[in-house]
């Protein structure tokens, strides 16, 4: 277990340092340079118009659908991982149980195609 | 016991590690834009930078330079906190991936078994940089460019994870180091993944251009529409931080090419000794790809993007894992394909 | 063990704190980056168990992608917050209440929990040593042969998942031009293109 957790020692040491040299950097530019902020400086870029309005606007519901199905293939992989790394051990069961696996996604897959719901618009 | 096997020690080693590995990448994120922008010119018959120090080489520390003494600008409406995360997050992540690259044997910070998972784990985070800076911002460009992007990011993920199967199916293991190994054969640059897994090359390094917003997939950033995508408002050193995150991830994806498909440090020939050398000269060129697509490519249109990601990659991709499986399990080609490419 | 006990405490306090902030944060964007925070928490008191994989996976599916379309649909949302905090007081009782009956349950469940006798043997039979099998093919070498059955279960879950997503999402826009490859790479210039001749100073 001590093995285990020493492997992840550095990357939480890692993540240490990188965020402290993140850090370090957004203060100095805050300490060195000067700070002169007036309305027109600070006001959203809107292309020299004065901004419309909000800009948490609504958006497509397009950007759901896609987030959605990334879910579903995201988990996909997420099993094909070990399936792939225990190759040789799961033997011909395994292999075909996967195969029937990625055939009713496959299925899934065709019918998003079918349903249009892979065409930005 | 000695010095470097009490906790103190090994505390102290792994840091000294941490320090080397970022230094590294900092000097290279330096002579990335530099080379970046010098081939650029080069396409272009221009010159590129080559005022600073010799042959320009030194342009990236007067930017640096710049970059600090620049006034950081926070939007009035911005969410304050949340528009300065996002640069931290879009540093920190692409170098804290880098903690389980290998770039030998033995010259590797932490060799977890399971690194493919870390990196694509933390891949899978870096589209919250780009969310939260975008949304933060408050202001219009930088909310679709962000949008955009991420919907483009995870789109292309997928395909990435598919192609990554295929290579864990040849080598049996999660681990960096045990797939470049499993690329030693007696054939130098023949024994490469690249042979066996040979469509998969090029969908993905199509994929990784994607997937870190590089033209021609640089939708984003698409300066004639989004001005400058989720980065518009940002200024001085956060945005210095946005940019090292974007060289080191895509410095990132060439290391992930050259260990997964070119062998890492494995030597092209037989008989010469292999060493990182090989593994940062074969990034080198990775690289050089990388700026000579974004010097020579037109810009995606975003519904051709996503037809691309969706209808041609994934399929592509998802019907590889299906092959290379079938190769594996019954020996086609009398077993030849599974010796070669599966090491069985 | 130290350093794991100060790490396992430091994950746990981060998890609840964050959780306590994704019920009051005001912005709901800011409840999802505190639900992130707290994903990220479990995430290292799974590996600080030996469970990496289903560490990873946490960080893949929740974090990578489940956080992401919670991002998208809050930030879809038009919340009106005044409305909301009024709609607050209102349902603060009911809530509460709720809460408590929950809180009583779970004391209750709590207080007559037994241990049985065999349960750390169980335990222990179930993962093999992290140092002679990788608990990712562990876990390969049972999931696909010997719950073959829950595996295609959750395969099927995937695919109504996927159909019921389109078909509560999908609207086909009509406005909108689009863009078929096939006819557009099967177009010849025989057929798209009549070359007139025009004689000057009489027009068609």
């Amino acid at each position: 277990m001590d093995e285990l957790l020493r492997e992840y020692l550095p990357i939480l040491i890692f993540l240490g340092v990188a965020a402290g040299l993140g850090l370090v950097l957004i203060l100095a530019a805050v300490i060195v340079a000067v700070r002169n902020p007036d309305a027109e400086k600070i006001s959203a870029y809107e292309c020299g118009f004065n901004a419309f309005d909000d800009a948490r606007m609504k958006f497509d519901i397009r950007f759901y659908l896609v987030s959605i199905l990334f879910i579903i293939f995201d988990l996909e992989v997420a099993f094909l991982f070990p399936w792939a790394a225990s190759f040789q051990h799961v033997g011909i069961v395994g292999f075909w149980s996967m195969m029937v696996f990625l055939g009713v996604l496959t299925i899934g897959f065709a019918y998003e195609w079918k349903k249009g719901a892979l065409e930005w618009e | 016991m000695g010095f470097f096997e009490t906790n103190l020690g090994i505390f102290v080693t792994i840091l000294a590690q941490c320090l080397a590995v970022i230094g590294f990448l900092l000097v290279c994120a330096m002579f990335l834009v530099y080379g970046d922008r010098k081939i650029w010119g080069a396409v272009q018959l221009r010159r590129g930078p080559n005022v600073v120090g010799p042959w320009g080489l030194f342009q990236l520390i007067a930017d640096f330079l710049k970059y600090l003494v620049k006034e950081v600008v926070i939007p009035a409406g911005a969410d304050k906190t949340v528009f300065l995360l996002a640069p931290m997050i879009a540093f920190v992540l692409p170098v804290v991936i880098w903690a389980v690259i290998p770039f030998n044997e033995t010259w590797i910070v932490s060799d977890l078994n399971i690194a493919i998972l870390y990196i694509f784990a933390i891949g899978s985070l870096e589209v919250y940089g780009v969310i939260m800076g975008g949304w933060a911002s408050n202001s219009k460009y930088p909310f679709l460019g962000s949008l955009r992007s991420a919907a483009q990011m995870i789109s292309y993920e997928v395909s990435i994870g598919f192609i990554i199967v295929g290579i864990i199916i040849s080598t049996g293991s999660l681990s960096l180091v045990d797939i470049v190994k499993a690329q030693d054969g007696n054939y130098g640059a023949l024994s490469w993944y690249w042979l066996p897994h040979f469509p998969m090359v090029f969908l993905f390094f199509i994929s990784a251009l994607a997937e870190t917003n590089r033209p021609p997939f640089d939708l984003p950033e698409a300066e004639s529409e989004l001005v400058a995508g989720y980065q518009v408002e940002y200024s001085s050193t956060p945005f210095l931080l946005f940019m090292i995150g974007e060289y080191l991830a895509i410095w990132l994806m060439c290391a992930l090419t050259s260990l997964f498909f070119f062998g890492g440090w494995l030597s092209p020939i037989p008989g010469l000794p292999d060493g990182p050398l090989w593994l940062i000269g074969k990034m080198a060129f990775f690289f050089f790809m990388f700026a000579m697509v974004k010097a020579i490519t037109p810009r995606y249109r975003y519904d051709q993007l996503m037809r691309l990601g969706w209808k041609v990659f994934l399929p592509m991709s998802l019907a590889w894992v299906v092959i290379v499986a079938f190769f594996a399990q019954f020996g086609a080609f009398g077993g030849a394909y599974a010796r070669w490419a599966v090491g069985g | 063990m130290g350093i794991t006990l100060l790490a396992f405490y430091l994950f746990a306090i981060v998890a609840v704190c964050s959780g306590l902030f994704v019920v009051l944060a005001r912005n709901p964007v800011h409840s999802v980056l505190w639900l992130i925070l707290a994903f990220f928490s479990a995430v290292g008191m799974f590996i600080l168990v030996g469970a990496e994989f289903i560490a990873m996976l946490l960080a893949i599916v929740y974090v990578g992608a489940v956080a992401v379309l919670f991002l998208f649909v809050v930030m879809m949302l038009d919340v009106d917050f005044v409305e909301l905090k009024g709609g607050m007081a209102k349902y603060l009782p009911f809530g509460l209440a709720i809460g408590a009956v929950l809180l009583i349950e779970l004391g209750l469940v709590f207080g007559h929990w037994n241990v049985a006798d065999n349960a750390e043997a169980l335990r222990q039979s179930v993962t093999p040593d992290i140092a002679d099998k990788h608990n990712t093919i562990a876990l390969g070498s049972v999931i696909y042969t010997d719950y073959i059955y829950l595996f295609q279960a959750s395969g099927l879950i995937l695919l109504v998942a996927m159909i019921g997503a389109i078909v509560l999402t999908l609207r086909h826009r009509t406005d909108v031009k689009r863009q078929n490859i096939q006819t557009q790479m099967h177009r010849d210039p025989a057929k798209t293109m009549e070359i007139k001749n025009v004689k000057p100073g009489q027009g068609l």
